[in-house]
């Protein structure tokens, strides 16, 4: 039998419902891989007993012809979503042990449609990082490795972060796809550096249900997987009306499969000169040049824009991400759950607990949040950050308004880079990973990331499409139009196995 | 603007995070390079910008007054540190 781990989504989806395979052989497949894989470290938690027993039901569905959307079909779980019955730990001592007696909205959807999980995904602490290298239980290894560097002492890359272990996992056909979050860029920019296809979609889209908080008015959940059509497939299940969040969007969710290789033809895509930095690197540049042709292949109409206030994005969004962190993060107090080391009265049993189960990423965003929020500096600050939210947003809705459909960018500023190389003396070095992604998050907006080929140190490189709100089948459409075009990614071979 | 370390120790009470006397100095850089990094947004015209307040404009639903969840203490509690039957057990705060 073929390799059922190399297998799309959608093509083990038809497989089953043929039966050429079944759902235990295709899980067990992947429970394997996924054992082979620990040098990645990009499951926190293996599941298989779980994985099979739901295999064995979704057969037992199959064989009377009553297979649900993603029936049988086996998916990693980023460990930001709470999942009943088994650990949820948001990458943090803090929550170590915590078991929810819940399940997340989104999760509980693509049970609902069949899908089986195989265990939960590493991830940056909170999610806050873009490297995965701030998780307390160590950095996830990607598996795409600089060309020329064959051997097992090769400098490691990072998958990027904060869906480190998602993208990983992914790219290195573990599983089918897998769920993420993305607050800047946790899902685009580990797409873009491992090859695969992400998309964050509109604010609202997804439910925030049971996902661990980090910045409420910015995080949205989305997949990533190893096409557009699976990112499709993913999106339908996990999108959706939840009254549980109130800022959760009651309109239908379309079928978003239907939208893979519609005609891009007449489509007015822009291009923000705002994008093209000092100093960028060529071969970005040169990538995005490749991606407007391939557009204009496919019959688009390419337009120039302007997005005025994108180079006060990045910063406006270190004052408003850490400032709602801060505050979401005040629940980890060491009574409900998760860690307690104990003090001299409460305040110390606070300040004991906290200080042992953050790591130093976070212990530095929430003390940048308490301080912007702080009397005598919210105005200053955090009012003035909510304001340029506002310009960034009218910047956009301006561009929609003269009729451009999507726009088009680079995803990152660089390839991916090695284990330790970036941000261990100037935090901000780390941060600059998001600059092309977290205007999207400041806006609200749909972002898709597809790969674009590979840079001269043979790492992918990513291309993202940013929508109007809830206009992701647009992206999905334009999506695998760049995909069609652009030269095939080989994903690289299980040197870790 | 820039934090001095009688700040930094503000902060980190308010943020409710201990911190040692030796990591006071390293903590004030890397805070002080963040704020360096938005210090920018203070040239930026905002007058008459009405600062965001919902990121796509939608309202709050409406939903009847009544008990939809609940009889779960048990369920509340069960991932707590230190509980008593259906108790959070916190140190004595009030003397």
């Amino acid at each position: 039998m073929t390799d059922l781990t190399r297998l799309s989504l959608a093509a083990a989806r038809d497989g089953l419902k043929a039966g050429k395979f079944t759902a235990t052989e295709l899980t067990r497949a992947h429970v394997e891989a996924v054992a082979k894989a620990r040098a990645l470290n990009a499951f926190l938690k293996e599941t298989p007993e779980r994985a099979l027993a739901a295999a064995a039901e979704s057969d037992a569905r199959l064989a009377k012809g009553e297979g649900r959307p993603l029936e049988g079909l086996p998916l990693g779980i980023k460990d930001l979503y709470c999942t009943n019955g088994v650990e949820t730990t948001a990458a943090s001592r803090i929550l170590e042990g915590f078991k929810p007696h819940y399940e997340s909205t989104v999760t509980s959807q693509l049970w609902r449609d069949g899908a089986v999980m195989l265990g939960k995904l590493n991830l940056d602490e909170f999610a806050m990082g873009s490297s995965n290298e701030t998780s307390a239980y160590g950095p996830v290894v990607s598996p795409w490795r600089r060309s020329g560097s064959q051997g097992i002492d090769s400098a490691k890359i990072v998958p990027g972060g904060s869906s480190g272990g998602s993208a990983a996992a992914v790219a290195a056909h573990l599983c089918l796809a897998a769920t993420a979050t993305d607050t800047g860029g946790s899902i685009r920019q580990p797409a873009a550096f491992t090859g695969t296809v992400g998309i964050k979609p509109t604010y609202g889209r997804c439910s925030r249900w049971g996902i661990v908080a980090f910045a409420s008015s910015l995080d949205q959940a989305g997949p990533i997987a190893r096409d557009v059509r699976d990112a499709a497939i993913m999106l339908r299940s996990m999108a959706g009306f939840d009254p549980k969040d109130s800022t959760s969007v009651d309109r239908p969710v379309p079928d978003y499969e239907a939208a893979v290789g519609a005609s891009a033809k007449g489509k007015k895509i822009g291009i923000p000169r705002e994008y093209r930095l000092d100093g960028m690197s060529a071969e970005i540049d040169a990538l995005w040049m490749k991606g407007v042709e391939w557009l204009k292949a496919a019959g688009a109409e390419i337009v120039d824009i302007s997005l005025p206030h994108t180079s006060h994005a990045l910063p406006a969004y270190y004052i408003v991400a850490p400032a709602e962190a801060s505050s979401n993060l005040a629940r980890y107090d060491g009574v409900r759950y998760g860690l307690r080391k104990p003090g001299k009265d409460i305040v110390g049993m606070y300040e004991n607990t906290r200080a042992a189960g953050f790591g130093a990423e976070v212990r530095r965003r929430i003390m940048i949040g308490a301080y912007v929020l702080s009397a005598g500096y919210y105005d200053a600050y955090y009012v003035r950050a909510q304001k340029i939210r506002t310009l960034i947003r009218q910047d956009f809705e301006a561009a929609f308004h003269a009729g451009v459909d999507a726009i088009l960018t680079p995803a990152t500023p660089s390839t991916a880079f090695a284990i330790g190389e970036k941000g261990s003396a100037d935090p901000v070095e780390m941060y600059l990973n998001d600059v092309f992604t977290v205007t999207v998050n400041m806006a609200g907006l749909p972002g898709l990331v597809v790969p674009g080929g590979l840079a001269s140190d043979g790492l992918p490189l990513g291309l993202q499409l940013i929508g109007r709100p809830f206009e992701e089948e647009t992206l999905f459409s334009l999506g695998s139009a760049i995909e069609q075009a652009a030269p095939k990614i080989e994903q690289p071979k299980a040197w870790w196995a | 603007m820039s934090v001095d370390q009688a700040t930094v120790r503000r902060i980190a009470h308010l943020a409710r995070v201990a911190v040692e006397d030796k990591e006071v100095e390293h903590l004030q850089g890397e805070i002080n390079a963040i704020l360096s990094f938005v210090e920018a947004l203070g040239a930026v015209n905002v007058d008459g910008v009405e600062p965001m307040t919902s990121v796509l404009p939608m309202h709050l639903r409406m939903r009847q007054d009544e008990v939809t969840d609940g009889f779960i203490a048990a369920d509340v509690v069960a991932n707590a540190p230190e509980r008593e039957d259906s108790f959070f057990v916190v140190p004595k705060v009030v003397e």
